[in-house]
């Protein structure tokens, strides 16, 4: 037996190294340098020395470092300290923390659906007059409305994206001749004009995304939803008015099917239809820079997508144009997401803080830090940092423009983000839609 | 190094009050009177523990059991999440797949290891013959799926592979196939990595069950003429009968209860998804934590048996002895 002496040390290593690793989340806090900051538009939040505000939402890495950026100058002029903490595992974390009895002061939900159900489940406060008054004044109604569950306003939007951009590189198309389309028919007639022309396919796509795979063309469907079926039938379709598997929205999916299920269309750089299932989505734009497909349908942080150095501008390397309405004369309607703030505790500090994050001062802070926009009418355009930005702030600000938030975003969870997901999955894979809708449809939580 | 310094005073108090207790756990169990000392005893060294299981164990267990008969919103249901389970055409699809990987992988890796274990019996370089296949044991089943999903990568015929398997699959003039997105194939592309990491814990367990057989019962048989095959079906298989029984229950148990590979490989999509997963996407992704419970409490069910079995056929053997 003489390995037994080895025995001990290795084994009190190996229980140091557990130790070691038990705990080591990646807490926030301070980061952010402070400036000379004109603190009277500040005033109003009154002053919270020595107070702690804790803070708690997906966003981590750069995002979370510029959004710490933008909290500095509330920390300054009211003396409060923010304690912000970022996780990927927000989503299932969230509801374990809250009924731990661990919730954070304010969360920052990324789907209205998953905020509904923590206000439902009565550990939300519902939002301070002040906060009220400042959606009522700086978004549209629309907004509101995703921020309120039985009548009752709990949280304020704070950030947004626009989704349903085409990206596309402005010198291919201007040396073949193609035109950005108008119209859902002209995008078609431009797709098989590039198909026909035989030196790379109309479209690229990927929907892979770990165990979140399918949730790209979630957004698709989405789109053409809204777009051919128009604002009331997707309000419906969201709330389930009507089933999901109605055939207005069989007929979306087998119209979206025209572009993604085409082995003519896709998958320009990657292979067969079946190829979008196991292309990452960040990769998935790629073949538009290298001239194996002309177009690719993501959101606007796709712009965050591309290798660096890529220039997005209308006379760039890439730029984008919004997915088009089926009849452009009624105008433009996007769907898109955004964070909801919500508040778990009621003391004037947080209240303070939820206001502040609902403000003009905020929305201007955050984007002129880059990467993001916000349906903020406070917001000056001027803020924005890239074309890109100012193109999407001036699509959310018009007036004329139909805004629905992210469908998936909008459904309970079991739909939204699990049969969904897996019902696009197996869409591309082969089953047919109608096939699919059913499937969805009776995972929809009963009652 | 602050951090590191913060924790290691953490971990050094942790042990100080783990010692703590232990001592005045003796010292009382030690002062206590002569006529009760033997209560004493039993109760001082089992109640930590017990109390531990029942906080542990036995009320998360309980917990489940009522969370299984409930709706998303924590309302009572009946048996509607079971009805869902073996109603939902999804859901048959897990469990289906459960039932196909339950059989599978125990009998292969158990196959392969008792062949290997055999086959290098007493042959040159045994030890590094024997690392070799147990090597994939030291990798962890996240790890192991990440490095089969690379095996199994498709790329379209025109352009460059990356996956081993479709680079050869090109070489010879085949076209590329997408391993694991065609049903329902993709389970045993799956169920492969299983088998490959359980064959070294299989052949590991044989080979030393297979070195206690006593040589003079070889002998035995060899000099009453049994050929090779006649010593291995007469002798050898009886005399590692226990550790086959054991090889196989713990491969079992841990096959039904797979999911790492599932999640990291497919996340359950193109109906490949296993009870476990199912239980993981139902609880904390969809929202649904009755379904979820519904499914682990099948699972329990399921595991139950053959914990049961294990237990029985042991203590048989001590019995024998």
């Amino acid at each position: 037996m003489k390995n037994r002496k080895y025995l001990l040390p290795i084994a009190a290593t190996g229980a140091l190294a557990l130790a070691l690793t038990g705990c080591s989340s990646s807490g926030g806090g301070g980061g952010a340098e402070t400036s000379d900051v004109d603190c009277a538009p500040y005033e109003s939040y009154g002053k919270h020395e020595g107070k702690t505000v804790s803070v708690y939402s997906t966003i981590v890495d750069i995002e979370a470092t510029n959004l710490e950026t933008a909290f500095a100058p509330f920390e300054q002029c009211t003396g409060a300290t923010i304690k912000y903490e970022g996780s990927k595992e927000f989503e299932t974390q969230i509801g374990v923390r809250a009924k731990a009895g661990n919730a954070p002061d304010i969360a920052i939900f990324p789907q209205p659906g998953l905020m509904a159900d923590q206000a439902k489940a009565g550990n939300l406060k519902p939002a301070p007059q002040a906060v009220s008054d400042l959606v009522d004044k700086n978004w549209s109604a629309d907004w509101k409305k995703y921020g309120t569950v039985d009548g009752v306003f709990y949280t304020a939007p704070m950030l947004a994206n626009v989704k349903g951009y085409v990206w596309y590189a402005p010198n291919t198309f201007k040396d073949k001749g193609w035109e950005v389309p108008k119209t859902w028919d002209e995008m078609l007639t431009l797709s098989d004009k590039i198909a026909d022309d035989g030196t790379m396919k109309p479209w690229c796509a990927g929907f892979e995304s770990g165990e979140a795979t399918g949730w790209p063309g979630t957004d698709w469907v989405e789109d053409v939803v809204l777009r051919v079926q128009g604002p009331e039938v997707y309000d419906q379709w969201v709330s389930h008015e009507i089933p999901f598997n109605d055939p207005k929205i069989v007929d979306a999916m087998n119209k979206t099917g025209e572009i993604l299920l085409n082995d003519k269309y896709v998958n320009g750089g990657f292979g067969d239809v079946r190829s979008i299932l196991s292309t990452g989505f960040a990769q998935a734009g790629q073949p538009v820079l290298d001239g194996q497909c002309a177009m690719h349908h993501q959101a606007n942080f796709q712009a965050a997508n591309w290798p660096e150095g890529t220039v997005v501008a209308p006379d760039g390397d890439v730029w984008a144009f919004m997915t088009p309405p089926t009849d452009a004369s009624k105008g433009q309607a996007i769907t898109g997401g955004g964070e909801m703030v919500g508040a778990y505790k009621d003391t004037p500090e947080a209240q303070a803080f939820q206001a502040y994050l609902a403000s003009a001062e905020f929305a201007n802070n955050r984007v002129k830090l880059g990467g993001v926009i916000s349906a903020n009418k406070g917001l000056d355009p001027a803020s924005a940092q890239t074309e890109l930005d100012k193109q999407s702030i001036a699509l959310l600000q018009d007036p004329d423009t139909v805004f629905r938030f992210d469908g998936s975003d909008l459904m309970p969870g079991a739909v939204g983000s699990n049969s969904f997901w897996k019902g696009i999955v197996a869409w591309i894979n082969g089953a047919p839609a109608q096939q699919v809708a059913d499937s969805v449809e009776s995972s929809w939580p009963k009652g | 190094m602050e951090f590191l310094g913060g924790k290691f005073l953490q971990v050094a108090i942790a042990l100080a009050v783990f010692a703590a207790l232990i001592g005045l756990i003796m010292l009382i169990v030690d002062r206590a009177p002569k006529s009760v000392k033997d209560k004493v005893t039993i109760v001082g060294f089992l109640a930590p523990a017990a109390i531990l299981m029942l906080v542990g164990l036995v009320y998360p267990a309980v917990q489940t059991s009522f969370l299984a008969f409930t709706n998303a919103s924590g309302q009572p249901n009946g048996v509607d999440n079971f009805v869902w389970m073996f109603t939902q055409p999804e859901a048959l699809v897990t469990l289906r797949n459960t039932v196909i990987w339950t059989i599978l992988v125990p009998l292969l890796s158990t196959g392969f290891g008792l062949a290997y274990a055999v086959f290098i019996d007493k042959a040159r370089g045994e030890k590094a013959l024997k690392a070799l296949v147990f090597m994939p044991m030291a990798i962890s089943f996240v790890g192991a799926g990440i490095i089969w999903k690379l095996v199994y990568d498709y790329r379209g015929p025109a352009i460059e592979q990356t996956g081993v398997i479709n680079a050869v699959r090109v070489a010879l003039g085949m076209d590329p196939k997408q391993f694991l997105l065609d049903a329902p194939e993709n389970t045993i592309f799956l169920i492969i990595v299983m088998v490959w990491i359980q064959t070294g814990f299989a052949m590991v367990i044989l080979s030393a069950a297979i070195k206690g057989v006593p040589m003079e019962l070889v002998e035995a048989a060899r000099l009453d003429g049994a050929n090779p095959w006649q010593q291995f079906r007469n002798v050898t298989i009886p005399g590692i009968r226990g550790a086959l029984v054991v090889v196989l229950t713990t491969i079992t148990i841990a096959t039904l209860k797979v999911f790492d590979i599932v999640r990291t490989m497919t996340a359950g999509n193109y109906e490949t998804s296993v009870v476990a997963n199912e239980m993981y996407t139902q609880a904390f992704r969809a929202g649904e934590p009755g379904r979820g419970a519904a499914l682990a409490l099948v699972l329990f069910l399921l595991v139950l048996p053959i914990v049961v079995y294990n237990a029985r056929v042991l203590r048989q053997q001590r019995e024998i002895r």
